[in-house]
């Protein structure tokens, strides 16, 4: 990872030297070495904070939006998950494709802190990652940490690849692997109604509207949001009605229904950690079985699932016959 | 501390039913002029075509005490604005699926198409759709998604 990160940082520093971008968006350390966050480095002096390890979980892509925009050439460092939303983020038109200079970057997957203290290992200062396993430092000792037990839930079942086609790349072969993100998913499916709703209503139950999960989606960036709450004065955060409260998931998974590209980044964020993957995943898993495997974000053009249709497409009433799905 | 009643009321459903101007909405017409009867309860929305039917008016309807909701179109291929009805009929059978997946009864939501010359099939679906919801009883589930048990 150290040899990636070096490689990254002289290529941020070349392209800013240069004058062939005037920003360069990455990741930058932050007060302890698990909480980096997604950074804009307008300067070669700036870049001293650059940082890309296993920490680097944030998914840059959404900042194109925004940043696609500025006067001058942007360029942005994608993990191979992130490449998905961004093809999707180009192929709705909100990112300009011709201001961004794209470099993919390397994933072995990546990793979660809130699952390492619930290993009981606190005050982490420093990780090693070797094959499957996590050497962690702090002040007390070392301990050893089973790698699949404590990256992201996004990165336990992902086997993506880079998507876009780059200027540039930086990473090493990634072998496939045998995963089936859909296991959860077919758990709950093979639950009874009401012991599926008892599990929703109590993940659901738990959630304390901050809007994170929104805000972090990249499927999520419509100018005007069904969510946004401009009368209330304190912007984005209020509900506005009872209805907005009581169905918001719902009606989030819907208007990222064919469109969500499965980055993880909802299930990533959510303080209250609640498997926002699995209600996107469901529409994703429908739309495999009913019309065809479909994955957002592989390419950054075509239709999308809920924007075509052939004439032979199930019957509503019989998707749950059980064949269709 | 349960109320007790010895005398059960009889639960008559409510029921949203959206119906397309050009097709359902008609075949109600007709169902009516033929003197065919459909329950009362059936409190029908016409929309312009199947296809303004967002999922949020269908949650809408759930949420404010529906118990049961159906959507009626014209059959594919004969959408008046030729297609509507094609895109209605991906986007219902994925929300369906997925309110069933959010623990919905799957019986509460249903899709038919019914032509503008099919008064008694409106009947008959208005009469048989409401017989099935009447069975499962109220729906609680989605106005209380979010209220935990006890509090
Ligand atoms: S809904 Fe979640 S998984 Fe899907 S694109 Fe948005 S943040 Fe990523
Ligand atoms: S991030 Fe979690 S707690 Fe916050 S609004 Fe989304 S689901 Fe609710």
């Amino acid at each position: 990872m150290k040899d990636v990160e070096l490689k990254m940082l002289e290529r941020a520093k070349a392209l800013l030297e240069s004058g062939e971008v005037a920003r360069v968006i990455g990741w930058k350390k932050g007060d302890f070495c698990h909480d980096p966050s997604p950074a804009s480095f307008e300067s070669v002096e700036e870049l001293d904070s650059f940082v890309y390890d296993y920490f680097c979980g944030a998914n840059l892509s959404k900042y194109l939006i925004q940043m696609s925009k500025k006067e001058g050439k942007t360029a942005v460092f994608l993990k191979p998950c992130d490449s998905y939303s961004f093809n999707q983020l180009v192929k709705e038109h909100r990112i300009k494709r011709e201001n961004v200079y794209v470099i993919a970057v390397e994933c072995l997957g990546k990793l979660d802190i809130e699952k390492i203290k619930a290993k009981g290992v606190s005050f982490v200062t420093g990780v090693e990652v070797q094959d499957k396993e996590v050497k962690v430092t702090t002040p007390y000792g070392e301990e050893v940490l089973s790698k699949p037990d404590v990256v992201l839930t996004k990165c336990a079942t992902c086997n993506k690849t880079h998507q876009v086609k780059d200027e540039e790349i930086i990473l090493h072969e990634r072998p496939e692997r045998d995963v089936n993100r859909f296991e959860e998913v077919e758990k709950l499916e093979a639950m009874t109604e009401d012991e599926r709703f008892a599990y929703w209503r109590a993940q659901l139950s738990k959630c304390i509207r901050c809007n994170a999960c929104r805000n972090v989606c990249p499927a999520c960036s419509c100018v005007k949001c069904v969510f946004d709450n401009p009368a209330s004065g304190i912007a984005a955060k209020a509900n506005d009605d009872k209805f907005e409260e009581q169905l918001f998931h719902i009606i989030r998974a819907f208007h990222v229904a064919g469109r969500c590209t499965d980055c993880g980044e909802c299930s990533r964020v959510c303080p209250q950690n609640i498997p926002l993957h699995l209600l996107n995943r469901k529409f994703i898993k429908d739309i495999d079985g009913l019309y065809g495997e479909y994955q957002a974000g592989e390419t950054d053009e075509g239709k999308t699932p809920l924007t075509s249709y052939t004439e032979g497409d199930a019957e509503p009433n019989d998707v749950f016959k059980g064949e269709a799905k | 501390m349960q109320e007790v009643t010895t005398e059960k009321k009889e639960f008559t459903p409510n029921i949203v039913a959206f119906c397309c101007n050009w097709c359902s909405y008609a075949g109600a017409d007709l169902a009516g002029s033929s003197r065919l009867t459909y329950p009362a309860n059936v409190k029908i929305i016409r929309v312009p075509c199947s296809c303004r039917v967002n999922p949020t008016f269908v949650l809408k309807a759930f949420q404010q005490g529906a118990d049961g909701v159906i959507l009626c179109g014209c059959h594919p291929g004969d959408c008046h604005y030729v297609t509507g009805n094609y895109y209605t009929r991906r986007r219902m059978a994925l929300l369906y699926s997925f309110l069933n997946y959010m623990g919905i009864e799957k019986e509460r939501t249903r899709v038919e198409w019914v032509s503008a010359a099919e008064g008694a099939r409106f009947s008959a679906v208005m009469n048989d759709f409401v017989a099935q919801v009447t069975a499962l009883g109220e729906n609680k589930r989605l106005t209380d998604l979010r209220v935990k048990e006890g509090e």
